[in-house]
């Protein structure tokens, strides 16, 4: 397994389970099961001995693998400089050992089947990708500065819709030059990606690195911090070259010269730091930037922000499975 | 097993018990050099009745308990020497009350460290407790247990002096109060009342299960800073420790020595902390710190190192990282130390024997001292890094570990916290009717001998062999 | 081997005695300083071993160039006065000394010797350091700052070591004859302490103010002034090489800043106070500091200039605290260059 070499080098001294300020429990998995194997260091040596043979593979070890929702706190806060970075790398390369097993949970392996088979998590037609910009009379992309590209999400959960057209709106009517891919849109694949699901990762991104090709897209713009991941870490290793932004990252650059005055009372208004731009990217300035500049909003900092943030809990592939209200359910398991 | 297992289901809820193999592993075991001991079912109590219904049922089926905070003591004492229920203490981590006037915490005893130190620096920024050098997710209650220190120590003492009060769940099922609450609303003192808190301390888990505790505060100076007073004669070391610790005005006084990088090798580094509320205050305390070893700064022999403002930040940080970072010398992922508790003027012997120990066994090390109270005593600490992935090199540092346990003993020190191996040391060297008397606080607190058996037991003594018939039937 | 180039003819005529008589940190009135002066070139006992603080300025004020810190540093250790209490010199000795590992390079010029400061490679960057390669490591390491422990004796060991690993390992074979020298302390030891001991240099040191302003000539068009209000920290090892003063007005002229009138400034200027406390001054280090940002402060500046990187570790935090940004001056020329990343923040 990739990153073996590092497993025994976990002391399990917990800093990973918290915050810099340490004052929360703050890896999300270890949060919601609190046994020591849902830590990072519980992953690190259950990894361990499973590679040796000291335990077996079990749907439980499974389902302490596939919690992790790579948020990258365990990253952020280990304390041994000389492994940290692949901390997260060897649980994705643990996933993947599973994958080749055949032995993931049920949720990830319909998750995985439904990418497969449909092209997104949604069991959905593809053909629906585009209905999120119905009325927005936004273009397709055709030469355009810029692709935007919205993701599973974007297309198809309720409430990713509205982000979407809400950022599509706001990127037409401030001008920007902007096409969509509407129902040509593929999976970016990024859950796929951290679930270690390596074989259909890469012929996710594959595809739509040789549609942007195609379509000489230079520059996307994506809604998703995970398809800015995804698209920006993982795509250049199979040979893309376009540029990527979050959509915050664009919008600040616009409001050097637009000025927004909000009307209504002063709202007080927090940011949850996303772990695929803050932890992940380091992005922590451009949204904070973007709402210091909108009149009436009374910006406050949450206890854990930044690099202490805590995650959602939807990383890792966690947001499309109902893994987490499931787990620990079942008599005996 | 099956029985036991769906009772507790019925107590914690099915999420927070487990007796899957993957939790079996993970807590059979700690991070130090002691073999691994397999529970039969690990379980995490939410409540003071979660644990009184836990401990009623193990009474009741003869199945021992082990109560874990952050199992983070390295000496193997949370491991389940004869199986049974590992009970994980971390659910349990609400703080409940901070009296700021008398300066008292009352936490559960799951809270760990870090979490308490962060509620009182936001809500409470006067107030801090005394911070172990044990990573953050330690817990308050284990710490305090096994009569541990931190940088409040010269300060204040072994935290179990900085102990207030308890709750505790006896192992018969029974919950008490230790300390002024068993009287009073508050949680102020053990004084002036019988001291039941020896009861508890530093038992390793043999005599009860402490659910809440009271502990010190101490006021939060805003400025803090930290000297460093370098020799290369232990043998003076003693008496500056002596005259520093007689100021009285650090919080915290420690010392370092080790092989590696090569510039430490072969001196000694007494680390002083100290902080106040104005500049003033503090160039005042320094003034008073630094004439305390004049002496030696005369006669060129010792002298404080001088440090720019971003160097001393790692001496000031509490806890410390390095002390963890120490476990990827051999990028191997383990240290383990034994903690000497012992009289200050036996540091020269203390560090000599160190370094032999560790020629003798082909380690490199990191020895230390934490002093505690007013130069009461020290805390003196022998670390040796191994490779977990090495088998050898971990029984290399095993059998370090046991000589090092010894030669304490053999000093008139006494080994803190100590493995399995090393409390049968300490009890052949104890006066004998002291250990009568721990076996019979033990057997009338215990009477069924269910809390963490194998620690304080004396071989062939208080019935091991029968709880080990108890344990293989539970099987 | 590599004596001092002292001449005690030269000093016993000396009717001045500015060397001692203009010290900073010991009072001393012409008669008092005419018999430490003896006493000094008999090696006989003299206060003035015990009380100076290796300052260097004495080097400075010595109309004749005749090395008189230089050699009181010699008495003191001839005479074992351990200016640092001996284990912490010992360990400075390991801590510092050569780790010999040296790993030879293809260089192109401009060569930054970047001495044994690590932290600070990172500095160079953007358009004033286009191009540049850079050196460092303990093997480099200057060894001047002996001078301040009364270890000679060091100095005479390791500074040939020094120069031959620069030249040998790093420029020779790479046909670079100029080494500039980011630490003022490098320039200074192969300018001024190496020849005044006997040691050969064979290559040519440059200053980093010297390489600063012919850069800003070079990229005069993207200078935009910046209109701050500069106190500078001149450093100790300054004092031998007075003559490398003007290029810090020159630096200031072109890229328009101030250096703010002050009392301790130039040959007036004051130890940044590290070494007092290596020394277990601390009270005179207290003193001395708090006058010298006490004097910053009452000039109007608002930034603080440090040439050496060890003035800045040591003063750095203080000078902020009283509202004045610290800065290299490195750092200073490149926010005048609309680049800036300084060291401080």
């Amino acid at each position: 397994m990739e990153h073996a070499d590092i497993l025994h080098r976990c002391f399990r001294c917990g800093y990973c389970k918290l915050p810099g300020n340490y004052m929360d429990l703050n890896c999300p998995s270890y949060l919601k099961f609190r046994f020591e194997t849902y830590s990072p260091g519980g992953r690190m040596w259950l990894l361990r001995a499973w590679l040796e043979g000291e335990i077996k593979t079990s749907p439980r070890l499974a389902e302490i693998l596939f919690s992790c929702a790579t948020c990258a706190n365990c990253v952020e806060h280990c304390v041994f400089p000389k492994f940290k970075d692949d901390i997260l790398n060897a649980f994705v390369a643990g996933r993947s050992e599973l994958v080749e097993k055949g032995a993931v949970p049920p949720a990830v392996r319909d998750y995985l089947k439904a990418i497969h088979v449909n092209g997104n998590p949604y069991k959905l037609p593809e053909a629906d990708r585009g209905k999120w910009a119905d009325g927005l009379d936004i273009e397709r992309f055709n030469d355009q500065e810029y692709l935007f590209y919205v993701g599973c999400v974007g297309s198809y959960d309720e409430r990713g819709k509205q982000m979407a057209r809400s950022v599509g709106r706001l990127l037409r009517d401030w001008h920007v030059s902007f096409g969509i891919l509407g129902p040509d849109e593929h999976c970016d694949g990024n859950d796929v990606c951290s679930l270690g699901e390596t074989g259909l990762f890469r012929q996710l991104a594959e595809q739509t690195i040789q549609q942007f090709s195609d379509l000489n897209v230079g520059k996307v713009i994506t809604l998703s911090p995970h398809a800015y991941h995804a698209m920006k870490t993982e795509y250049p290793k199979y040979g893309a070259q376009f540029d990527v932004y979050h959509y915050s990252q664009v919008i600040e650059g616009l409001m050097k010269t637009v000025h927004l005055t909000p009307k209504g009372e002063p709202v007080r208004v927090t940011f949850h730091d996303p772990c695929y731009l803050g932890r992940h990217h380091q992005e922590y300035g451009t949204p904070r930037n973007i709402l210091s500049k909108i009149r009436n909003v009374q910006f406050v900092e949450m206890d854990r922000s930044k690099g202490d943030a805590l995650c959602c809990g939807g990383g890792g592939g966690n947001f499309f499975r109902i893994f987490w209200v499931t787990a620990r359910t079942v008599p005996g398991g | 097993m099956e029985k036991i297992y769906l009772q507790l289901k019925e107590i914690v809820g099915a999420g927070y018990v487990s007796n899957d193999p993957e939790e079996l592993f993970i807590y059979s075991r700690d991070m130090g050099t002691m073999a691994p001991s397999f529970p039969d079912m690990v379980v995490m109590p939410d409540s003071t009745d979660d644990v009184r219904k836990i401990v009623l049922l193990a009474n009741r089926e003869g199945i021992p308990i082990v109560p874990m905070g952050g199992g983070l003591v390295l000496s193997g004492l949370s491991r389940p020497l004869k199986g049974g229920i590992v009970l994980d203490m971390k659910r349990m981590n609400r703080i409940l009350e901070v009296n700021e006037t008398s300066r008292y915490a009352l936490v559960e005893a799951g809270t760990s460290q870090g979490m308490l130190q962060a509620y009182l620096k936001k809500h409470h920024p006067k107030l801090k407790h005394s911070i172990p050098d044990a990573p953050p997710i330690a817990t308050v209650g284990g710490n305090v247990l096994i009569h541990g220190s931190g940088h409040l120590s010269h300060a204040a003492g072994f935290h179990s002096d900085m102990l207030n009060g308890m709750e505790v769940v006896l192992p018969t099922g029974k919950v008490v109060r230790i300390g002024s609450c068993s009287t009073s609303p508050y949680w102020f003192s053990r004084a002036p009342l019988p001291d039941l808190a020896g009861l508890f301390l530093g038992w390793m888990g043999t005599t009860g299960i402490v659910t809440k505790l009271a502990i010190k505060l101490f006021p939060n100076r805003s400025l803090s800073d930290v000297a460093i007073f370098l020799t290369e004669d232990p043998q003076l070391v003693p008496d500056i420790l002596h005259r520093i610790t007689g100021v009285q005005i650090a919080e915290d006084v420690t010392a370092w020595m080790a092989p590696k990088p090569d510039w430490a090798r072969d001196f000694q580094h007494v680390i002083i902390n100290y902080t106040a509320d104005s500049q003033e205050e503090l160039t005042w305390k320094r003034k008073l710190l630094y004439a305390a070893p004049r002496q030696y700064i005369n006669d060129k022999t010792g002298g404080f190192m001088p440090l720019p403002p971003n160097m001393k930040k790692s001496f000031m940080e509490a806890p410390g990282t390095n002390l963890t970072i120490f476990a990827d010398v051999k990028k191997g992922g383990g240290f383990e130390y034994v903690g000497g508790i012992m009289p200050i003027e036996l540091f020269p012997e203390a560090y000599r024997v160190g370094i032999d120990i560790a020629e003798r066994f082909n380690t490199t090390y990191s020895t230390g001292a934490r002093i505690i109270g007013a130069g009461h005593c020290m805390m003196f600490f022998y670390a040796y890094p191994f490779n977990r992935a090495d088998p050898l090199d971990v029984k290399r540092a095993q059998e370090a570990l046991e000589e090092t346990n010894r030669a304490v003993l053999d000093m008139g020190g006494i080994p803190w916290k100590a493995e399995a191996p090393a409390q049968q040391e300490i009890m052949k060297r104890m006066d004998p009717n002291t250990l009568e008397l721990m076996k019979q606080v033990m057997e009338m607190l215990d009477p069924n001998g269910i809390m963490n058996p194998g620690n304080w037991e004396p071989t062939g003594q208080r019935g091991i062999e029968d709880r080990e018939a108890i344990h293989n039937s539970g099987r | 081997m590599y004596d001092i180039q002292f001449d005690p003819g030269i000093c016993e005529a000396c009717e001045t005695l500015d060397c001692l008589v203009r010290c900073q940190h010991m009072t001393l009135d012409l008669d008092a300083a005419r018999q430490e002066r003896m006493n000094i070139i008999n090696g006989d006992d003299s206060r003035v071993l015990k009380e100076c603080i290796t300052c260097y300025a004495c080097e400075e004020y010595c109309p004749y160039d005749n090395h008189p810190f230089y050699l009181i540093v010699e008495r003191q250790e001839q005479k074992d006065i351990w200016p640092v209490p001996k284990p912490l010199t010992k360990q400075q000795t390991i801590m510092m000394g050569p780790k010999g590992k040296i790993y030879p390079e293809k260089l192109g010029p401009p060569v930054i010797d970047m001495c044994y400061f690590p932290m600070l490679v990172k500095q160079i960057r953007g358009k004033l350091f286009e191009g540049c390669s850079t050196i460092v490591g303990s093997d480099l390491f200057c060894n001047i700052m002996w001078l301040h422990f009364a270890k000679n004796s060091v100095i005479r060991e390791r500074v040939p070591m020094i120069i031959d690993n620069l030249w040998t390992y790093y420029l020779k074979d790479n046909h670079i004859e100029e080494l500039i020298c980011y630490h003022d302390e490098c320039y200074a030891t192969y300018t001024h302490l190496a020849p005044s001991f006997g040691m050969d240099v064979p290559f040519r040191p440059i200053h980093l103010f010297e390489y600063l302003t012919q850069r800003l000539d070079q990229l005069k068009d993207q200078i935009r002034p910046i209109g701050m209000k500069v106190a500078y920290q001149r450093p100790c090892s300054n004092r031998l090489i007075p003559e490398t003063q003007h290029w810090v007005d020159d630096i200031f002229e072109r890229i328009g800043v101030e250096r703010v009138d002050r009392e301790y400034d130039r040959e007036n200027a004051l130890c940044c106070g590290a070494i007092l406390r290596a020394q277990q001054r601390d009270d005179l280090a207290d003193d001395l500091q708090k006058r010298n940002i006490d004097d910053m402060k009452a000039s109007g500046a608002n930034v603080c200039v440090f040439n050496c990187p060890f003035c800045i570790f040591t003063l750095g935090e203080t000078v902020a605290k009283e509202g004045m940004m610290p800065l290299l001056m490195s750092d200073l020329c490149q926010f005048a260059l609309g680049e800036g990343k300084p060291m401080w923040g």
